[in-house]
C-alpha cells in the first residue's frame, strides 16, 4: 500500500458478499494510476463490475477500503464523489427524455454552470468523440448505436472528472465500429491523462486498451500485469483465458 | 315529453349540472393526484410498504360506492356537506389506479438509465423528478383517465345523497318513470366520460417517452 496519496483509486483489501452471505469480491488490491487504463478482465460473474460500482459506491464493499485520492470512499460526500467520476456503460443509460445536449450538460448543469458555458463545452465534447454538433438537438433514439455509446463518453466525460469508470462501453457494437471507437479511445486518454478503470471480457480489448490487465475469477484477482506480460505469464488460469482466444495472435499488440 | 324536448326546455339545469358534475370530478381528481402520485412514489422508495398500501386502495375500491357514501356520511366537516362527502369518495376510489400507475411506470424506468443517473450524482431528488417521473408522465397519465373515467360514472351515484351533479336528473327520471329526464343525465355524463378518455389518452401520446426505433 506504497504511495498512497498520490494513487488516485486504490482498493485495500476489499471484499463484498451479498445479503445471503455469497462472496462475489475476495480481499481485492489493485491500484490505477493517472494515465492508466486498467483493465479488470474476466468471464461473467467473475466480480469486474461489481468492482466497478464499489469506486463510485453504486455497491458499497462489505470489507477493505476503496480509496478514491487517497481518500477512503466512505468518507466522501456520495454526490462529491459520483461527480468526481465519470461513468459509461454498455446500455449506455442515456436520457431518452432529454436532447443529445441536455445528456451531454447535465452534470454541467446540475453544477450549476452557466448556459453558454454548457454549450460551448458541449460542442467542444461532442467534437472530442468525433461527432458532429447537428445531433446536439437529437433525441437518443434518433442515432446509431456507435454515435450514442460516443455521447455515452462525451456525457462521462463532461465536467472533466479525473477518473472515468467504464463497464464495457464498446460491447453492444459490430466489430467495425468497435474497433474504430477503442483506437480513438486510446488517442483520447493519450491527450486527457484520466485515471480509467476498463471493464470487459474480450482479451483482445484488454490487449489493446490496458496499461495494466487484471484477471479476475470468482471473486479473486489471478494476476495483475501489463499486457506484454500477461500474454507471456505462465499462470495456469491466464493461460486458458489466454488460450480460450488463441487461433487470432494475441501476442501481437495491436496498438496503432 | 320526449327527450329533445325535454332537453331544451330544461338546457340551463342540464348545463348547470353537467357543471357541477365536471367540478366535482375535477376536485376528486385533483386531490387523488396530490394523494396518490406521492404515496405511489413512496413505495418505490420503501418496498415493505408497498403491499399495504396496494392492499388499502384496494380494499376501498371494493366498497360499494352508496356504502362508501354511507360510511363517510358521520365525519366531521365533510359530512356537512354531501359535494365534499362526494368529493372524498370519489378520491378515495381514484387512490388506486393513481398509486399503481404511479408504481409501475417508475418501476418500469430502465434500471439502466437509473442507474447512470445515480453514477452521474443526481440526488434522490432530481432523479425522481428530472429522470423518474418524466419517463414514468405518461404510465401515470394512463392512471388518471381511468381514475376519471370511472369517476365521471359514480358521481352520479353521489346524487343519491344529495351531491348534486348529472346524476340529479337520472335519479329524478328513475322515480318519475321517464326514461327522457335519465337519458338527460346520462348522455352528457356518457360525454363527458369519452371526451376525458380521449383528451387524457391524448395528453398520455405527448408525455410519451421517445422510443428506440
Amino acid at each position: 500500500m506504497a504511495d498512497s496519496a498520490q494513487a488516485a483509486v486504490q482498493f485495500c483489501d476489499v471484499s463484498y458478499n451479498l445479503a445471503k452471505g455469497r462472496e462475489i469480491l475476495y480481499r481485492l488490491n489493485l491500484a490505477a494510476f493517472s494515465g492508466e487504463i486498467l483493465v479488470l478482465l474476466g468471464r461473467s460473474g467473475s466480480g469486474k463490475t461489481t468492482a466497478l460500482k464499489l469506486v463510485n459506491r453504486l455497491r458499497e464493499q462489505s470489507s477493505g477500503e476503496v480509496l478514491v485520492d487517497g481518500r477512503s470512499t466512505r468518507t466522501w460526500n456520495l454526490i462529491q464523489l459520483r461527480r468526481h467520476i465519470g461513468y459509461a456503460i454498455q446500455e449506455v443509460g442515456l436520457f431518452p427524455h432529454f436532447t443529445i445536449a441536455r445528456n451531454i450538460g447535465l452534470v454541467p448543469e446540475l453544477e450549476n454552470w452557466a448556459k453558454e458555458k454548457i454549450a460551448a463545452r458541449v460542442e467542444e465534447l461532442l467534437k472530442l468523440v468525433g461527432l458532429s454538433s447537428d445531433i446536439s438537438s437529437r433525441y437518443p433514439h434518433q442515432l446509431s448505436g456507435g454515435q450514442r455509446q460516443r455521447v455515452g463518453v462525451a456525457r462521462a466525460l463532461a465536467a472533466d472528472p479525473p477518473i472515468l469508470l467504464m463497464d464495457e462501453p464498446f460491447g453492444a457494437l459490430d466489430p467495425l465500429t468497435r474497433s474504430d471507437l477503442q483506437r480513438e479511445f486510446l488517442l483520447l486518454q493519450q491527450k486527457l491523462q484520466k485515471i480509467i478503470i476498463f471493464v470487459t471480457h474480450d482479451l483482445h480489448e484488454a490487449l489493446l486498451l490496458g496499461s495494466q490487465i487484471a484477471l479476475l475469477e470468482d471473486g479473486k484477482l489471478v494476476s495483475c500485469s501489463t499486457p506484454e506480460e500477461f500474454v507471456r505469464s505462465q499462470d495456469p488460469l491466464v493461460r486458458k483465458y489466454v488460450e480460450a482466444f488463441a487461433g487470432t495472435d494475441v501476442r501481437k499488440r495491436g496498438r496503432a | 315529453m320526449n327527450f329533445w324536448s325535454f332537453v331544451s326546455q330544461n338546457r340551463l339545469e342540464i348545463a348547470s349540472l353537467t357543471a357541477e358534475h365536471l367540478w366535482i370530478v375535477s376536485i376528486a381528481t385533483l386531490l387523488a393526484i396530490v394523494v396518490g402520485v406521492p404515496l405511489g412514489v413512496l413505495i418505490t422508495r420503501k418496498p415493505a410498504l408497498r403491499k399495504p398500501v396496494i392492499a388499502i386502495a384496494n380494499i376501498i375500491q371494493t366498497i360499494p360506492s352508496l356504502a362508501l357514501f354511507g360510511f363517510l356520511l358521520p365525519a366531521p366537516w365533510i359530512g356537512e356537506r354531501a359535494g365534499r362527502l362526494a368529493i372524498l369518495a370519489l378520491m378515495l376510489y381514484s387512490l388506486l389506479p393513481m398509486i399503481r400507475n404511479t408504481y409501475a411506470g417508475i418501476a418500469g424506468v430502465d434500471r439502466a438509465i437509473i442507474e447512470a443517473a445515480r453514477a452521474m450524482g443526481l440526488t434522490d431528488w432530481q432523479l425522481l423528478y428530472k429522470v423518474e417521473l418524466p419517463l414514468a408522465a405518461s404510465v401515470i397519465l394512463a392512471g388518471i383517465r381511468i381514475a376519471v373515467v370511472i369517476s365521471i360514472g359514480l358521481a352520479t351515484i353521489a346524487a343519491a345523497i344529495g351531491a348534486g351533479g348529472l346524476g340529479e336528473l337520472i335519479f329524478r327520471g328513475l322515480t318519475m318513470v321517464n326514461n327522457a329526464v335519465i337519458l338527460a343525465g346520462a348522455i352528457p355524463a356518457a360525454i363527458m366520460a369519452l371526451l376525458a378518455d380521449v383528451l387524457i389518452g391524448w395528453l398520455e401520446e405527448r408525455f410519451a417517452p421517445p422510443r428506440e426505433a
